[in-house]
Formats: C-alpha cells, sequence, structure tokens
C-alpha cells in the first residue's frame, strides 16, 4: 500500500456533487486509505469468532463461506426478533435528510452514502426486500434491493466508515440511532468473518491479557513506575500505587491508552498524583486492566465477554465500589451496558467520596464512578488546592467525546474541572460541542493507521472548529476525557491544526494540582518547563 | 421514475374513481373500500405497533441531548436527558408536539473550502410543523361529517380556522396550508440534491396523495360545490352502520374519498407509521438513569469468559516476579 500523502488543502477540497446514477446503481468503490486491513486468523480464533477466512478488501473474491447470504438473512432476522431499536429504525425512517450534514464523515467525505439516512438504507433496503410485503412485492420501486455480493460489501464499507458517534440521531426526529443500526450492521458482517485486525487484535489482546494493548501484568506495573520516576522528577514527591490489592475501598480502571503512549500518560500521572494527594484506599487491576472496549465494536457478545472482567475483578478484591478513568466508549459501555450485561452488582456499595461523602446516587446501581464526577466533587468541596498558573502556558479548548456527551450527558463536569486548574478556557463554537460535538473521525476500532485519509476526512469538522478558536483565541491545547481521542486527536490536529496539543483533562490537573511537600515546580507533565521558571533548574 | 411511479399512481386512483362513479358503482366506492381502507388502517396498526413491541428493549440506550443527573450542584438538563418517567413524559410531548429534535437542525456547508459553517436551519421544521398540524386540524374538522348534532368545540375549531374571514364558504386557513405545506415538502425533495438523491418512490407517493386529497377538499368546498348534505347522509350512514348511497354527490367527491381511503389503506405498511414509531424509539422514550436503576435484558444469556484464575495460569510467575500478588504460590 503506497504512503498516504494527500496534503491538507487538497483534502479539504470537498465535492459534495451527487452522482449522476442512483445510489443503488452506483457501485461501492472500495479504495486504499479510506479501510483497514482484514483481521488475523489467530485473533479470532482466540475469541472463537465464526467463518475466519482468508480476504482483503479490495479483492473481487472475498471469499465468504457457501452459506453467507442465508447467515446474514438470519442475523438480520434474529436481531429484529431482539432489539425493538432495530426493528422500528428499519421501518418508520421518512428520509427527510435531517441527519444528512449531521455525519462528520459525509461532511469531511461529501460521499452521500455517508449520509446516516442513506448507511442505514444500504441495510434497510436488503431489511425490505426479505422482510417486508412491499419489498417482495414491488421490489426497487419500494426501495428494495436483493443481498448480493456487491451489497454486502458496500455495507462493510460504509459501516466500518462509521463510528457510532450518534450525533445524527440527535437531530432525527424519531431519534433514530445510525449507531444501533452501525452495531447491528457490523455483527452481521462478523457472522461472516470480516472483521477488521485493528478491533479483533485489540479484543483478542483484551481477552487474554485483561488490556487492549496487551501489556502483561509486570509491563503494566513498569510502564507506571516510569510515571512514578517522571513525578517524582517534576514534584520529588515518590508515589507507591498497589496492584491487584485485596481489600482496597476503591478499584480504579482505566483505558490501557493511558499507560502506554503520549499523550495517554500524562492524564495516567495526573490519575496517580491525585489519588496519592489524596491519600485514597485505591488498587489498580492487571487483570481488569481495561475500560475500554473493542468488543463493543464487533458484537454485544463479545462487549459483554471483555466487560465481565470489571465486576469479577471486584468482587475478587472485595473493593467497595469503582472508579473509572477518562474514555469514551468505556463509558457509553459502562453507563449503558455493563449492569445489563454483568450485573446486578450487588455485592459492591454504593460509591461514596471518602474524601468529601459524597454519595455518587447517579451511580447507585452500577456502582461505578466517572473520574470527571469525583474530582469535580473534590473541586466543589475545596478539598483540592491549584497553582493554576502551571497551566498559563495552554490556552486550553474542550472537546466533548461522542459517547460522554450523547451517551451520557456529561458536559459540565469536565469544564468544570478545566476552569478550575486553567486559567486560560475557550469553548468551541455552540454546533460543534456537547450534544452536537463532532466525533474524532477514528472512534470504534478505526484509529489504525492504513486508514488515515478517512481518519482525516472524519477528523476535518472537528479539527476545523478547533482551527477557529486556534486562530481566534490562541488556543493550543485540546483537552478531553477520552483515550482514543488522545490518540487519535494528535494525528488529526497535527494535519488539520498544527501548533495544537491534546490533553486528558487528569493532566491539566496534576499540572495545576499543589501536593502536600512537593518541592518547587519547573516543568509540567511532560517535562516541559514552565512559563517564568526558564532559570530555575 | 421514483417521482413518475406515484404520480401515475395516483392519477390512476383518480380516474378510477372517476370510472368507477360513471359505472354507478357508487356502493363499492362510497361504502365498502372505505371500510376495508378504516379496516386495514386499524388492524394494521395496531399489528405493527404489536410486531414492534414484541421485540424486546435489552439495553437502556437513550440519546442523551442535555446534562446528565450527577452531582446536586449541577444543574441537569430534565427534558434533554431525563432521569424520571415524567421527565420522559415532557421529553415525548416535545418531541411529538412541537418536534423538538427538528427545530434543532442546523445547517453545514464547507465555505471556500476552508471553514465549516453551521447555521440554523428551521425550514424543515416549519413546513414539517404547519403539515402535521393542518392535516390534524383538518381531519379534526371532518368530524362534521360524523356527527349529529355536530360538537360544540367543533365551532370554535372553524372559527379559529376560518380566521381570516374571506368569502363565503369562510375559507379555512388550514385546507390551504396543508397543500402548500405538502407542496413544500415535495419541492424541498426535487431542489434539494441530497434529499432527492435520498428519496423513493414510497416518499413521493403519500406526498402526491394528499396533495390531491386536499386539493379536491378545496375544490369540492370553494369551488364545484359538492352537495353537502348527500355526503353528510353518505358518512352518517357510514358511521351509523346502515351505509346509504345519496343521489347527487358528484364524482369529485368519490376521487376525494377514494384517495383518502388509499392513503389509510397504505398506511400501515410504509413509512407513515413514523406516527406510531416515534413513540417507541428506545433513543427517546427512555429514561436515561442507567447507573442509577439497573435496566434488565430479557434475553441475557451467559457468555463464555476468560476468569481471573485461567489469567493468573498464564501470568502466574511473572506477576510474582513483579510482587503482584497472586492467588496460588
Amino acid at each position: 500500500m503506497a504512503k498516504f500523502t494527500a496534503k491538507p488543502k487538497d483534502l479539504i477540497h470537498i465535492d459534495f456533487k451527487n452522482p449522476q446514477t442512483g445510489w443503488m446503481d452506483t457501485p461501492v468503490d472500495i479504495r486504499e486509505h479510506m479501510y483497514c486491513h482484514p483481521s488475523k486468523a489467530k485473533d479470532l480464533e482466540t475469541v472463537g469468532f465464526p467463518n475466519i477466512h482468508e480476504w482483503k478488501p479490495i479483492d473481487e473474491n472475498w471469499n465468504l463461506p457457501e452459506n453467507w447470504k442465508e447467515t446474514v438473512l438470519n442475523g438480520i432476522k434474529e436481531r429484529l426478533q431482539k432489539y425493538r431499536s432495530f426493528h422500528v429504525f428499519m421501518d418508520i425512517c421518512v428520509r427527510c435528510g435531517a441527519c444528512a450534514d449531521k455525519c462528520h464523515f459525509y461532511l469531511g467525505t461529501g460521499d452521500p452514502k455517508n449520509m446516516p439516512v442513506l448507511r442505514a438504507e444500504l441495510l434497510r433496503s436488503v431489511y425490505r426486500k426479505y422482510f417486508t410485503a412491499s419489498g417482495k412485492i414491488l421490489g426497487k420501486t419500494a426501495g428494495a434491493r436483493e443481498l448480493t455480493e456487491d451489497v454486502l460489501k458496500e455495507i462493510w464499507n460504509y459501516y466500518y466508515q462509521c463510528t457510532e458517534c450518534r450525533r445524527c440521531s440527535v437531530f432525527c426526529p424519531y431519534g433514530i440511532d445510525q449507531a444501533e443500526i452501525t452495531m447491528i450492521g457490523r455483527e452481521l458482517t462478523n457472522l461472516v468473518g470480516l472483521q477488521l485486525g485493528w478491533i479483533a487484535g485489540p479484543v483478542a489482546n483484551c481477552y487474554m491479557k485483561g488490556n487492549h494493548l496487551g501489556l502483561e501484568p509486570h509491563t503494566i506495573k513498569s510502564n507506571i513506575e516510569m510515571m512514578l520516576d517522571d513525578i517524582e522528577t517534576i514534584t520529588g514527591i515518590r508515589i507507591n500505587p498497589t496492584f491487584n490489592r485485596k481489600g482496597a475501598e476503591i478499584l480504579f480502571v482505566t483505558p490501557s491508552g493511558d499507560l502506554f503512549a503520549m499523550p495517554g500518560i500524562y492524564t495516567a500521572m495526573g490519575y496517580l498524583m491525585l489519588f496519592h494527594e489524596l491519600g485514597l484506599d485505591y488498587t489498580w487491576s492487571t487483570y481488569a486492566s481495561e475500560g475500554g472496549n473493542f468488543g463493543f465494536f464487533s458484537s454485544n457478545e463479545m462487549a459483554k465477554r471483555l466487560n465481565s472482567k470489571i465486576y469479577a475483578e471486584a468482587k475478587r478484591l472485595g473493593v467497595k465500589w469503582v472508579l473509572g478513568g477518562e474514555c469514551g466508549h468505556m463509558w457509553r459501555v459502562l453507563h449503558q451496558y455493563m449492569d445489563t450485561w454483568n450485573g446486578p452488582a450487588d455485592f459492591l456499595e454504593v460509591p461514596r467520596s471518602p474524601i468529601t461523602g459524597t454519595v455518587f446516587d447517579n451511580a447507585k446501581s452500577t456502582k461505578m464512578t466517572h473520574i470527571s464526577e469525583f474530582t469535580a466533587d473534590l473541586i466543589k468541596h475545596g478539598k483540592l488546592k491549584f497553582d493554576k498558573s502551571r497551566n498559563d502556558h495552554l490556552k486550553v479548548t474542550y472537546h466533548d467525546s461522542c459517547n460522554t456527551a450523547r451517551g451520557m450527558g456529561m458536559f459540565e463536569e469536565p469544564r468544570y474541572i478545566i476552569k478550575n486548574v486553567c486559567n486560560h478556557f475557550y469553548d468551541m463554537p455552540e454546533n460543534t460541542i456537547r450534544e452536537k460535538t463532532f466525533c474524532c473521525g477514528s472512534g470504534t476500532g478505526l484509529n489504525a493507521s492504513e486508514n488515515m485519509e478517512l481518519r482525516m476526512r472524519g477528523g476535518l469538522p472537528r479539527a476545523n472548529a478547533v482551527k477557529y478558536v486556534h486562530e481566534q483565541h490562541g488556543v493550543n491545547m485540546l483537552a478531553n476525557i477520552c483515550a482514543i481521542d488522545r490518540a487519535t486527536l494528535s494525528a488529526s490536529m497535527d494535519y488539520w491544526v498544527p501548533g495544537v496539543g491534546v490533553a486528558g483533562i487528569s493532566e491539566l490537573v496534576g499540572n495545576a494540582l499543589i501536593m502536600k511537600g512537593e518541592k518547587e515546580r519547573t516543568a509540567d507533565l511532560r517535562g516541559e518547563t514552565l512559563p517564568g521558571k526558564e532559570g530555575a533548574e | 421514475m421514483k417521482i413518475l411511479f406515484p404520480f401515475f399512481a395516483v392519477i390512476a386512483l383518480v380516474l378510477l374513481a372517476v370510472l368507477g362513479t360513471a359505472a354507478n358503482l357508487h356502493f363499492l366506492f362510497g361504502v365498502v373500500i372505505p371500510y376495508a381502507a378504516l379496516f386495514i388502517f386499524i388492524f394494521g396498526v395496531i399489528y405493527r405497533v404489536l410486531k414492534w413491541a414484541k421485540s424486546p428493549v435489552p439495553f437502556c440506550i437513550p440519546t442523551t441531548c442535555g446534562q446528565q443527573k450527577s452531582l446536586p450542584w449541577i444543574k441537569q438538563n430534565k427534558l434533554e436527558n431525563p432521569s424520571s418517567t415524567l421527565h420522559v413524559i415532557g421529553r415525548m410531548a416535545l418531541e411529538v408536539l412541537t418536534f423538538r429534535s427538528l427545530f434543532r437542525n442546523i445547517k453545514g456547508e464547507l465555505r471556500d473550502s476552508s471553514k465549516f459553517v453551521y447555521g440554523s436551519d428551521k425550514w424543515l421544521w416549519l413546513g414539517g410543523i404547519a403539515f402535521h398540524y393542518a392535516f390534524l386540524i383538518v381531519l379534526l374538522r371532518h368530524i362534521r361529517l360524523f356527527a349529529e348534532p355536530t360538537p360544540a368545540y367543533l365551532y370554535i375549531l372553524e372559527a379559529f380556522d376560518g380566521f381570516l374571514q374571506i368569502g363565503i364558504p369562510r375559507l379555512f386557513a388550514t385546507g390551504v396550508v396543508l397543500l402548500a405545506a405538502a407542496a413544500f415538502l415535495f419541492l424541498r425533495r426535487i431542489y434539494v440534491p441530497q434529499v432527492r438523491y435520498i428519496s423513493l418512490a414510497a416518499d413521493y407517493f403519500p406526498l402526491f396523495l394528499i396533495m390531491c386529497i386536499a386539493a379536491t377538499g378545496i375544490i369540492m368546498r370553494y369551488f364545484f360545490k359538492t352537495d353537502i348534505v348527500g355526503v353528510k347522509e353518505l358518512t352518517m350512514g357510514l358511521v351509523s352502520f346502515s351505509p346509504v348511497i345519496p343521489k347527487g354527490v358528484g364524482s369529485i367527491f368519490y376521487v376525494h374519498l377514494l384517495l383518502v381511503s388509499a392513503l389509510f389503506a397504505y398506511f400501515p405498511f410504509s413509512k407513515l407509521v413514523h406516527m406510531a414509531g416515534v413513540f417507541l424509539s428506545p433513543t427517546r422514550n427512555m429514561v436515561a438513569n442507567s447507573r442509577e436503576f439497573r435496566h434488565v435484558n430479557p434475553w441475557n444469556y451467559p457468555v463464555k469468559v476468560h476468569t481471573y484464575e485461567e489469567y493468573e495460569e498464564d501470568f502466574r510467575e511473572k506477576m510474582k516476579m513483579a510482587e503482584i500478588p497472586v492467588e496460588k504460590e
């Protein structure tokens, strides 16, 4: 595969003209830099996925299993009976087009099949053909079409050009949620062995080793120890966290991305410093070492299998409640799915902040609280001391992650924290934040490298809004509460808005947090010298 | 084709009614077909709703469009992120009665191949709400044909609807609004390239049908006045299950009636069921309190997991080396 070399100024020339031919008569164009590589057989074997076979997206022949059509149609039928959402969403769309220009992939590609309505119609047309009377009788006139290999390829192509961000569902007059339809479409592709490598790999890792990155227990510990060294250099304080410790009050779970790469590790350093300063009785787990859930991007069942570790580990360790780190889809899963899948967690207690005494009644059943809720409560009660000037070199804006926005509704907590630890905060334009926020462009397991054009296109609307505050206010730091954001927005910023960095909110907290017994800080968590402290070293 | 086919289908219905009345099939067109259409409508919609309701709602998946309920000092947006049934009723009422989500609509545009701009775009909302409310009031006005004496509230409704006080018979605004709004929705489908691209025959058919229904209604009331006494005789006959075919009711009435019957019969098998479906949409009608109260999935089943014991088997030595506690030494 040739390297992706398109320049931003060329990529932004987006043609919104529709093809001359109707969408059913326009064949799918699967092209380089827009798709992810297929999975490796061994990853699928690890978790027992069906119909493992060799195939390439650009090949004519995908070596589909002999009964692929029957498998897919049975899969649709089963899911119509299992999900009212899917069933209703297949029937009630009136094609008003309100969702069309809400999708970041449509805005970034101009491809009409990326309009959520048409993405849904790709599957809806098959539904009509095989499951409705009008479709069976009237065929194409009723918007129905046969399920052919080309149709399956088309569904595959466009259902992996959707990040399940739910922005369309905010604007739909019936709340039709393409995320829901995409999830089911992806399950169908998985039934016939069309999984992505970038999803299956992390899934297999997470299943066997406890986290997407495949960090083994000793590596998790040594990675964190390296962070502790850095924290000691910066603050003069040596922190000693515990791992897999029974009897701790709190189990802390965060996405493994925070333990591995920049800038995620700075977020993890922030957690470590905060918990140390509070004297929190908590433990990390190497078994439940992943908050995120790439299973969620392949099938409901796989997501449940991976998610089971959190409650299982909380039970084994005998903790009272679970605290979760900064991650987007992790929180969609924890907020809307975990308790249903793997609950009730009646062996845990309702989360209660040991510092402020606040009882988190909104997590009464799941027993799991978000780090931003936890931190905002601490700040409100005046339990933390900050030197905001340590973030003065940063002009910060905040990116609402799709999932914490539209699958949870966490808007104020992160902003409250940022305003308390930073002097310079500027929100992006209102139509691009909160419930109207744009996806980073690389969620749901699309954060690979071979699909860079897709990622940059999908990330354009978000980046474009950052560019606005970058030019208006000199914003140079994009804060967020999502591990995938931290990884992918860095690439997107480098491409579209050079000069803007990406940080988790806990990193900004760590920067500003005044710790007992710390030395005078001359650098931020990234080791960059603080303004005014240039001569101090 | 996507436009012509439904257009000619509606023309065919019109001709069918004209020919039918010419061939003296008044009983078929005035009694049998309307009864059948109503029957299909009622049982069709019930069937659809029951079929949807049969599929469970395995997960609590409301789309949250406002601040969640979390800490007591953070103001929750109860209508956009409902944490109680009462909030959900409020959210659904806003959605159904005011088209809340459509009101949010913004138009995204790329300017000069350099920046995206997003502006408020309420035209679809305006067209949609005008269309639906006009249709509702027109329907309610027709109750006059099915009730004797005419209920008092209809006089009030008609007084409002006829506020323009133009001509005799008094002009009802809603009839004109219905036609205009349907025409707007049709033109929008044709002129907005994206909407044209996604439109199916099934999107044009009901629009043509409704435009024709409104047009024939307007013609009957203001232009070629139909024998309203005869019509009421027929409708009262229908509603009292003792159908009669009055003399002197023109074929235009039968055209109107056949188109209405077609709309009713078509309703349950088409996208028009969104009227019922919107109430069953899980992203809107669920309480967003899934961390506070456990949502139960009726088909939740046990799955194969990788247990801690298996994990420790794989990594025990490495864990011990790294001084991470283990269950079995």
